[in-house]
């Protein structure tokens, strides 16, 4: 005798009403992508793959690619660790200032930062001028690989660090005291206790970077030139700077699909191995560190900090330069806000208006979702998740493709519509979304559940009165980062924009390819500013600050 | 005023049988106990009877009318949980004023009652605050009046103390039964603390592996255990492997160094071989003549100390020494130990079961 209430409810044909829009919207779509692969015209064919593995021009980019990725994580690594080392255990001046403004630069948009290295390091740089002009020696290039890698890696610290930072957290501090106790201190203590432990966390923040260091399309695009690598590529086939081939982008997105799908699964295999739980009764406390040490330290975290601004910086005051035919004359002024006040307007409406329907959406099915998969275990609950999951290894560019692919026909036009634009970007964050509110749920304890049902409430109510209020506080510091990620989205809509649904960071990415680098400096001017104003919003949120990712 | 009653109930997670068969009668306004080691499937049953649990087969009934397939909110329960479960967002007024607002009590009902529910348990003071500011004890308050304020039929504890220390446990356990007490609710509290269970109780039901081994007032469980897991779950017992012979026409244990007791009228007729003597450490005392035995060690206690000694068959009893007394026992030191024969209770020695003639509780 089964209860009834028990199982079949409200809620399976909420999750029955997800899973038909999931397979709708993204498997679909993806499938649509795999089928354009391997067909041609009316007939099957594998040319899509042959033509990718026949010239260097193109299975060079996956390797360029990989080699990117593999040079920007090791890098991030490597800088990532001493930084947040340093940051828990000895006292930094500005600890709070530097942790922000390291967040913030994690935050911002990675073409802006591509961008800004061309305006410092570019062929008609600050920096190149000045060098030649006090030297008179040609300064390297920031071009295609080393360009590259840096705007990557100092995008891309910052994550890694967040990682760490939090991961850091959970080490209590008598387990560094055993290790004192044993003889084992300073950076024999730091590699053989502390890395260990915080070993499961950096391999997924290092697949983080990976996964967003190889699917970037727009600093390889700027920055890149003719340096190519795979979402480059997939770009120009599809958008077609000689001539349009469908069927090879469709074949390279699979490729990149599976590249990045097999790193993914690696990852979860070690990490599954290699599980530690903890939790800190007391965290570490940071100690003030004297003499060179400390002046040592300082140098490290502000030098970085100091790298990670600069494109910021530089972008801000670029945007009050002088202009001529998009190139920057002396002089400063106003004008490049001013000549382009109607676009910035019209980029700022459908920002905010396509990126908050987009959030109020995101945030319904995160709960949802994670309710489900939280509380309700199941066959479709566990599909649904894993599906959430797909546009996490997927890069931006892809889902893109997928979208326009299957939305520019019938049965279902979309493309060039609000609609798609609002789709697209929901579902490119929804891992992310889910994921955190997932966390936040499991935090719930399920008798909080059962005491309001024993109170007499019914299952909607107990819900929107306890259960979302509960969650609040972090749902809210959640939805403002889904928002900064929503807002500097670019490889996603890319393909699905006309002038009525550009939003900001698509009109920078379009003045810049115009080579309206004024323009472009005030748009992004614009972004930062918004995107540093909705942080400093979440910086005030009741709570948490912890809930960063 | 409510009566529960459970008819074979059947509980099964995938291929393990949880409870099998269970029967159970709950009075009216009784505070009715479900005693058992961890995994027994007491918490299970509580859910059953609050609905949480699907149940393979069997009746819940309140008040002869069957709840089955009643949701847990329209059974009229009020639950109080181990970690408490208070809404975090929510102040403690508005905690309890939770379940007021679902049955839609009016405003100025709803303050009154929600003031006298606090009151009840001493937290007038402190209901505007959030459940992150109040300590394990206060939340729990708030709990136990949050599940009151409903007026509910049936009141269901599930470990509600077990997150306290020691000391605010035996407070709380008699802010429970004081509230309880004043409100007549039937109420199902479980715990695995026998102690707490008899300090609580009217009846208490002992369950292990899913079965109910006994049921009964708390003294009637200490004084008569129905098996030899009761007798060793609550409290402690000495358990002593000895023969019953017949003797003259008389049932007679041999204990040991001349010690022996003809217990024709104690046990059932008919027993003849093997027994297990549970004999509690309060039935055993130093004497100038008993059973030999060798001190092994004294556990000082404060008011009571234990002391634990071998005897010459190699069985270890413990007994209680209380602590004014001018020398305390030492290891190796000889002592003969009187039995207070009519605390002894015997048991099959293969099924556990008590052999002795059915008493009045």
């Amino acid at each position: 005798m089964k209860l009834p209430g028990e199982r079949l409810d409200g809620w399976t044909s909420i999750a029955i009403a997800l899973t038909a829009g999931y397979l709708l919207m993204v498997i679909w779509p993806l499938c649509m992508v795999l089928i354009d692969s391997i067909h041609s015209g009316e007939e099957f064919t594998l040319a899509g793959f042959a033509k990718f593995f026949s010239s260097r021009l193109y299975y060079g980019t996956l390797v360029n690619s990989m080699l990117v990725t593999v040079c920007v994580t090791a890098l991030a690594l490597i800088i990532a660790f001493p930084l947040a080392y340093f940051m828990t255990m000895f006292r930094i001046r500005g600890n709070r200032t530097v942790q922000m403004l390291i967040l913030a630069s994690m935050m911002s948009p990675p073409f802006i930062g591509a961008y800004s290295w061309i305006l410092l390091l570019g062929n008609n740089g600050m920096i190149t001028r000045w060098i030649e002009e006090t030297f008179g020696v040609t300064a390297p290039s920031i071009y295609g690989f080393p360009g590259i890698v840096l705007v990557l890696t100092l995008q891309l610290v910052p994550l890694i660090f967040t990682y760490l930072m939090g991961a850091w957290r959970t080490i209590d501090v008598s387990l560094l005291e055993a290790a004192e106790s044993m003889g084992v201190t300073g950076w024999r203590r730091a590699l053989q206790v502390i890395s260990p432990l915080l070993f499961p966390t950096v391999l997924a923040g290092s697949l983080l970077v990976f996964v967003r260091a190889f699917a970037d399309f727009g600093t390889p695009m700027l920055i890149g030139q003719g340096f190519r690598t795979v979402p480059v590529l997939i770009y120009s086939s599809f958008v077609g700077e000689v001539s349009i081939d469908r069927s090879f982008a469709a074949a390279v997105s699979v490729i990149v699909i599976v590249v990045t799908l097999a790193v993914f699964l690696i990852q979860k295999y070690i990490v599954n191995r290699r599980q530690i739980s903890m939790t800190a009764l007391r965290t570490i406390t940071a100690r003030r560190l004297n003499g060179w040490r400390g002046v040592a330290v300082h140098i490290y975290v502000y030098s970085f900090l100091t790298l990670a601004l600069a494109p910021l910086i530089v972008v801000v005051f670029s945007s009050f330069r002088n202009t001529l035919y998009g190139q920057f004359v002396s002089g400063f002024s106003l004008d490049n806000y001013v000549d382009s006040r109607r676009d910035i307007i019209r980029y700022a409406i459908n920002t905010f208006s396509i990126g908050l329907t987009a959030l109020a959406i995101l945030v319904v099915i995160a709960v949802l979702v994670a309710y489900l998969t939280v509380r309700r275990r199941g066959i479709l609950s566990n599909t649904l998740d894993t599906m959430t999951m797909v546009p996490y290894v997927v890069p931006g560019l892809v889902i893109g493709i997928a979208l326009v692919t299957t939305f520019s026909q019938e049965p279902l036009v979309l493309t060039g519509t609000f609609t798609i634009m609002v789709l697209a970007l929901t579902l490119r964050r929804l891992p992310y979304a889910v994921r955190s509110t997932t966390a936040l749920m499991y935090q719930i304890s399920p008798s909080i559940e059962e005491a309001a049902i024993s109170l007499g409430a019914t299952k909607t109510r107990t819900l929107v009165r306890i259960i979302v209020p509960a969650l609040a506080p972090g749902i809210l510091a959640g939805a403002v980062l889904s928002w900064v990620t929503i807002i500097t989205e670019l490889s996603t809509t890319l393909f699905l924009y006309n002038t009525s649904t550009q939003t900001l960071s698509l009109g920078i990415y379009a003045e810049v390819i115009r080579g309206q680098l004024g323009t472009a400096a005030a748009l992004s001017t614009l972004l930062l500013v918004l995107t540093m104003f909705s942080l400093f919003l979440l910086m005030r949120l009741p709570g948490n600050r912890e809930n960063m990712v | 005023m409510t009566t529960i009653t459970l008819r074979a109930l059947r509980k099964e997670y995938g291929d393990q049988v949880a409870i099998p068969n269970l029967d159970l009668g709950i009075r009216d306004g009784e505070f009715f106990t479900l005693l058992g080691p961890s995994g027994c499937g007491k918490t299970t049953l509580l859910r059953m009877i609050a609905g949480f649990n699907t149940i393979e087969s069997g009746t819940i009934a309140f008040d002869d009318e069957v709840v089955n397939d009643r949701s847990p909110a329209d059974r009229n329960i009020g639950m109080v949980f181990q970690n408490y479960a208070l809404f975090p967002q929510m102040t403690a007024a508005k905690n309890v004023a939770f379940g007021l607002q679902t049955r839609k009590v009016d405003k100025s009902e709803n303050v009154r009652r929600v003031d006298e529910a606090l009151g009840s348990v001493h937290m007038s003071h402190l209901k505007d605050r959030l459940p992150g500011a109040l300590s394990g004890g206060q939340q729990q308050r708030v709990a136990l009046a949050r599940a009151l304020v409903i007026r509910p039929a049936v009141l269901l504890m599930d470990e509600p103390l077990s997150n306290l220390d020691a000391k605010l446990r035996v407070e709380m356990r008699d802010a429970i039964r004081e509230a309880q007490r004043a409100a007549e609710i039937t109420t199902v509290y479980v715990t695995h603390d026998q102690e707490e269970a008899m300090a609580v109780s009217d009846r208490i039901a002992v369950i292990n592996l899913g079965v109910v081994q006994q049921v009964g007032s708390p003294s009637r469980i200490y004084r008569n255990p129905a098996n030899i897991f009761v007798a060793q779950f609550i409290g402690k017992t000495n358990l002593l492997n000895r023969e019953v012979h017949r003797r003259d026409g008389n049932n007679v244990i041999d204990f040991g160094d001349g010690v022996s007791r003809d217990v024709t009228a104690t046990i059932q007729e008919g027993v003849a071989g093997q027994v297990q003597v549970s004999v509690r450490p309060e039935a055993v005392r130093a004497a100038s003549e008993g059973l030999g035995a060798e001190v092994i060690d004294e556990t000082f206690l404060g008011s009571h100390s234990q002391v634990r000694a071998q005897l010459s068959t190699g069985e270890i009893v413990e007994f209680l020494e209380f602590s004014h007394r001018p020398s305390r026992w030492a290891r190796g030191d000889k002592v003969s130990l009187a039995l207070d024969f009519e605390m002894l209770n015997f048991f099959d020695a293969e099924t556990g079961v008590s052999l002795m003639r059915k008493t009045q509780a």
